[in-house]
């Protein structure tokens, strides 16, 4: 089957297998590999794109599914000179390891982060929580993420400052 | 080497995380080349059994199936995986046929493998081969096993594959006239390593050349190369093992698997590139498996808390092979139960047996987690029992400093000795008590506040690291001026590129950007390599840059001293970037020569390095529940040397949360016919962020090595190793007004409940 | 684990869709691809067609009025959550869906599909038990009305035929002042419930407890409602020692079984413990 979207702005048309997924379809038809497949059954979150402005598992959507639909990926959330906030976020925590995770954490963080750039440490862990990581343990994640807040338009508060007294 | 303004020790933002970040990563599955065949493999539904029949008609009639293989295809001899650790002739018998040839022994074992357009098209073949298995009584578990009625291995009479022996001073002689001796058992769970990348090789043949390349390969790519020549008939130089980004390892993957010798077979048979990329199902059923061990030990004591002897059996459930290193965890489980501790009588054996199982690998920290937890158990126990507080009685039996190099027990067959090199190990402990306020949170300890019962509990472990025999290093001066560093050690996410790239630096006395890249672990970087385990990198791989950047000046002095028109021994290099010679004739060694200047270093080691340390937890348990809250964990390590804090902290907390899943929730749940129930990620359970997000480390330097000149002691397993213990004990302090005593591991909320419900039963009778 | 072959249609009226059910053999409906997905990835399901319904607009909206509130069947757990209304128009409703799976799950994930999988330890099923909740669904022989007591079978087994389709979850309307709780404890958080318990109860005159409901999931092979308990709180006082009654009472009703999760007796005691802190919660309020 014929199936037409966009992904990080640009349109595309692809043939496809009912069958295939998402996840298959963006790292093997378009050769988008920063968006890793590590369970196929929509737990650990790796393969997490935006999907119309909302973070889903590219796992358990078809591509046929996406006729129509705005798809961003890690490599839309990038650009070639400089790491985003986000990203340098994640640099500075260290909130990587293998890398494996990175990119379903990154799209995840980055939905998040637009919609509640006010999100506390208890809202960002309960979102991640859909994101499984296996070196990190999470605490530099979650660190990583409320620090980029500010660049989505956090103001700083108390808990900010009492946070990072401690 | 550069000792100012040094990069050892800095919080160097990783190299690495500039493509991880980007999505730019390239793991092997991110590979694709024309012509590419994909893989898929049949394995067995039946854990024991003899294979009738297997008809592949139907899977090659598929429209789009290109190959389908089985034992018949391989040839004469079907090869085995060897053994790569402690390679005994005893377990030569139960090496694993790289597919099955007239048995299966384990869900999950290879009966045949198809090649087909497509990885769809592949898995849909797997439905049409009809195999006919006739059942035999499945070995469920380490009784069974020794049973010996229903045999693995009929010509060999036994399931046992080895028993070893750990002995010190003597045992016999301390327990006889001893004045308290406590007997207990204890058990830790099948669990594994589960890295978020699942295995996938890529495999090409280029007939003309005669040449192989393997992508996808970890951890000991010079070892697999070496086991691949021979089995494929080959010379190694014609292999290239390339090793790509790692999403994980974590002592599972890298070892050298039946797909490892399948995959590359596939390709020189179809000359065609083959794919295989795992998927999670099989990766629950196919990674190296780990930690199933039970002991039935005694303590032997003075009444005021110092031991005077440790003896027992320990039994390790090693599934249905013996592989590369299946049986470093059971070793250890001997030679450590001892840990930091002085026990000056030591008589443990482990026996190895084989069941109808997933075999068993190392998974980090392996036999420490198992034995840490067996042994702080029963410390926590007997100082209950002797009316003793739990931190001095561990106090005053630490290995003291004065104490080291300390001969720890040894191991026989295999005859394995071994000492810790240094270690305070007082600081740690009381940095710990200091920083959990161990003072202030003792008046919890067993409280019942809002529904739930307080618990405090402190241990302390040893990481041993450094294995040797080697590690090889090649530095290149590049004619535009630049440095680049090639290492057999391999990287796995622990941050290898920027740890070393730190490392070269200061030896070559330039900045971070004067080194144009770590290149790591394929087999065509240097001449000889052994790779990244048993925290083995820095150390090795560390030193071997040393040296390699020793002999990489000496190599820069005589081609400067050249064009000077001097002796070497009157060139000064300055700043990395220029020879400077007798009178302050200056050339850069930029365009020193246009070809480049490589020079090799190697590191030989026979010693271990020892990171010790301790950790201390405060839980709080709902007994209705069966829940732990982890409402605070302190890991304080001392790891010799930091090369970057960042990372060898972020190692830490890594470590911490694996271990901490073992001891809560991580599970391989087989049933009485070898059926693995934990099928998939929905079973099989790993922390999330959600769960145990109060975790603190410090990392200390305190007691550098005295065995390699970076005085690093390696790092990334202590985190893992003490933590099924903290926990179990943690639990046992809160729930002490029910006399709960945790003997087995994971603590579950039905295995909580459990424990209290028969302690309050106790109570009632 | 690669999906195995099937055809796709993607619909754009009702009919369609339920034309396209009969007359294939094995078509299955797909919603939001959460639970159905996952199956076919390990090969639990291998049907011939996959019907989509992602183009069947009218099925997502969130309606509330006086007869209620009503959940067309796409509606998202996302949509629940962002609906305020909700707090007050169903506020049993709110807590028993922020339990269920993960953010990305959330997005995609419906209530159609929820009942129509009919996990035994799911949310959704739970709460429509709870609630006498009405499914309103579709087929080739036309509309009707099947009550959430009816509906569900067993594990993984619902009254629909091959042809139906759920169109609509009619909850009863929910009154001001009504006392109500919700708890769950599953391994992890997001995780399929152990057991949960979602309960509620209007107040007469003199503050005894009427119309109770008590619902439970995780401890069958369907959701459960107990009416033994029920009957327990009705005209009662809801006081530490009826919840304690309750508690024991749930335990007695309920014959879970062993997994490799929990076991049976752990469940069992595990539940009554759910129904217990929810009247707790529910009576102080």
């Amino acid at each position: 089957m014929s199936v037409q979207f966009e992904v990080n702005g640009k349109n595309v048309e692809v043939e496809v297998e009912p069958r295939l997924t998402l996840a298959d379809c963006l790292r093997h038809h378009l050769r988008l590999t920063g968006t890793h497949v590590g369970c196929e059954h929509g737990v650990c979150g790796a393969c997490t794109v935006i999907v119309d402005g909302a973070a889903v598992r590219s796992c358990l959507m078809l591509a046929v599914q996406a006729e129509g639909a705005e798809i961003v990926t890690v490599e839309g959330l990038s650009n070639d000179d400089d790491l985003t906030p986000l990203q340098k976020s994640f640099r500075k925590h260290h909130a990587l390891q293998c890398g494996f995770c990175t990119p379903g954490m990154i799209t995840t963080a980055h939905v998040l982060l637009s919609e509640e750039p006010d999100c506390d440490a208890a809202r960002v862990r309960e979102v991640l929580s859909g994101n499984l990581c296996r070196c990190t343990g999470y605490i530099s994640i979650v660190e990583a993420v409320l620090d980029a807040r500010s660049a989505y338009g956090h103001k700083d508060d108390a808990g900010d400052r009492a946070r990072e007294r401690r | 080497m550069r000792t100012v303004n040094s990069l050892i020790g800095s919080a160097i933002e990783r190299l690495e995380d500039l493509r991880f970040l980007r999505g730019r990563g390239q793991y092997v599955d991110d590979l694709a080349r024309k012509d590419m065949l994909h893989a898929a493999f049949l394995r067995s539904s039946v854990a024991h059994g003899r294979i009738r029949s297997i008809d592949v008609s139907g899977a090659r009639a598929l429209p789009g199936v290109r190959g389908v293989l089985t034992a018949k295809d391989i040839g004469n001899r079907v090869p085995r995986v060897p053994m790569r650790l402690q390679p005994l002739p005893d377990f030569e018998p139960f090496g694993q046929p790289v597919i099955a040839e007239t048995k299966v022994r384990y869900v999950g074992e290879v009966l045949a493998f198809v090649l087909a357009d497509s990885a769809g098209i592949a898995e849909d073949a797997l439905e049409l081969i009809e195999v006919d298995i006739e059942a035999l009584p499945a070995v469920a578990d380490r009784h069974a096993s020794a049973q010996n009625t229903s045999l693995l291995f009929e010509d060999k009479g036994t399931n046992l594959a080895i028993k070893f022996h750990a002995v010190l001073g003597d045992a016999a002689a301390a327990f006889k006239d001893a004045p308290y001796v406590r007997r207990e058992s204890f058990r830790t769970q099948r669990h594994m390593a589960l890295p978020m990348e699942p295995r996938g090789l890529l495999a090409e043949w280029d007939a003309v050349q005669g040449r192989l390349t393997v992508s996808g390969g970890a951890k000991v790519l010079f070892f697999n190369r070496r086991i691949l020549a021979k089995e494929m008939g080959l010379p190694e130089s014609a292999i290239e093992i390339v090793e790509n980004d790692v999403g994980g390892g974590f002592g599972a993957r890298g070892e050298f698997y039946p797909e490892d010798f399948l995959i590359p077979f596939a390709a020189r048979h179809t000359g065609r590139p083959v794919k295989w990329t795992e998927d999670r199902r099989e990766n629950l059923m196919c990674l190296n498996h780990a930690r199933e061990a039970e002991c039935d030990v005694e303590i032997a004591c003075t009444r005021e808390g110092t031991i005077l002897g440790l003896r027992g059996h320990a039994y390790v459930d090693v599934g249905a092979y013996m592989r590369t290193n299946g049986a470093v965890g059971a070793r250890n489980i001997a030679q450590f139960m001892s840990g930091p501790y002085r026990i000056a009588n030591i008589d443990i054996d482990v026996a190895l047996q084989l069941t109808n199982k997933t075999p068993v690998g190392t998974y980090r920290g392996p036999g420490r987690f198992e034995t840490d937890f067996f042994r702080e158990r029963f410390l926590d126990m007997v100082a209950q029992d002797l009316g003793l507080d739990r931190v001095e009685f561990r106090r005053r039996n630490l290995v003291s400093r004065q104490e080291m190099p300390y001969s720890i027990a040894t191991i026989t067959p295999f005859e394995s000795k071994d000492a810790f090199d240094s270690g305070d190990y007082q600081i740690t402990l009381d940095r710990c008590l200091d920083e959990i306020g161990w003072a202030e949170k003792s008046k919890l300890a067993g409280r019942l506040i809002d529904g739930r019962y307080h618990g405090l509990a402190i241990g302390c472990f040893i990481e041993g690291g450094a294995a040797g025999p080697k590690e090889t290093a090649r530095m290149v001066l590049e004619p535009d001026g630049l440095y680049s560093v090639y290492v057999g050690s391999s990287a796995i996410g622990q941050g290898l590129e920027t740890a070393f790239a730190q490392i070269a630096a200061d030896a070559l006395e330039v900045p971070m950007n004067g080194i144009r890249g770590v290149f790591h672990g394929t087999t065509s970087f240097v001449s000889d390599g052994y790779g990244a385990y048993h925290s083995r990198s820095v150390v090795m791989g560390g030193s071997a840059m040393l040296e390699a950047a020793t002999n990489l000046r000496d190599a820069i002095r005589a081609q400067a001293a050249g064009r000077l028109g001097c002796a070497p021994a009157e060139i000064e290099i300055v700043e990395g970037t220029k020879a400077v010679g007798p009178g302050g004739k200056s050339i850069p060694l930029k365009g020193l020569s246009t070809d480049g200047i490589s020079a090799e270093g190697a590191f030989l080691n026979k010693k271990h390095t020892y990171t010790y340390g301790a950790h201390a937890a405060h839980v709080a348990v709902d007994p209705k529940l069966g829940h732990v809250e982890l409402i605070d964990y302190v890991i304080v390590e001392d790891c010799g040397r930091i090369i970057n804090p960042l990372t060898v902290h972020g190692q830490a907390i890594g470590s911490a949360v694996q271990g901490l899943g073992g001891a809560m929730m991580e599970h391989l749940v087989y049933d009485q016919q070898g059926q693995l129930l934990t099928g998939s990620l929905a079973d099989y359970l790993i922390p999330t962020a959600s769960d145990f997000p109060n975790i603190r480390a410090i990392v200390l330097e305190n007691s550098p090595s005295p065995i390699n000149p970076l005085g690093a002691k390696g790092a990334g397993e202590g985190g893992i190793i003490a933590a099924g213990g903290i926990m179990a004990n943690a639990v046992a302090n809160a729930l002490s007004t029910f006399d709960v005593q945790p003997r087995e591991l994971p603590l579950t909320p039905t295995r909580i409940w459990e424990m209290v419900q028969a302690a309050k039963q106790r109570a009632a009778e | 684990m690669k999906l195995p072959p099937f055809d796709y249609a993607c619909p754009t009226t009702l009919p369609e869709a339920i034309e396209l059910l009969a007359s294939h053999d094995d078509a299955k409906a797909i919603a939001g691809g959460q639970s159905l997905v996952p199956m076919l990835a390990f090969r639990l399901a291998q049907p011939s067609l996959l019907v989509d319904l992602r183009k069947l607009a009218d099925l997502r909206g969130i309606r509330i009025s006086d007869a209620g509130v009503t959940l067309g069947a796409m509606v998202r757990w996302r949509d629940i959550e962002d609906d305020e209304r909700l707090e007050t128009a169903h506020p049993l409703l709110k807590a028993a869906i922020s339990h269920v799976a993960h953010y990305q799950i959330r997005n995609r994930g419906t209530v159609g599909g929820s009942i129509a999988h009919a996990d035994p330890a799911a949310e959704m099923p739970g709460i429509a038990m709870t609630c006498d909740a009405e499914i309103a669904v579709v087929g080739k022989s036309g509309a009707h009305v099947i009550q959430a007591a009816d509906f569900f079978q067993g594990a993984l087994t619902t009254a629909l035929t091959t042809d139906e389709i759920i169109v609509e979850i009619r909850l009863p309307a929910w009154p001001a002042g009504r006392r109500w709780g919700f708890q769950e404890f599953a391994r992890r958080r997001g995780d399929f419930a152990m057991a949960a318990a979602a309960v509620f109860y209007d107040q007469d005159e003199r503050g005894k407890a009427r119309n109770a409901h008590v619902g439970v999931i995780g401890v069958g092979d369907r959701p459960l409602r107990l009416t033994a308990v029920e009957d327990l709180l009705n005209g009662e006082s809801i006081d530490e020692a009826t919840i304690a009654k309750a508690d024991a009472a749930t335990s007695a009703a309920v014959e879970p079984q062993d997994d490799i999760h929990a076991s049976a007796a752990y469940r069992r005691s595990l539940v009554g413990t759910m129904v217990e802190r929810a009247l707790t919660s529910a009576a102080a309020a």
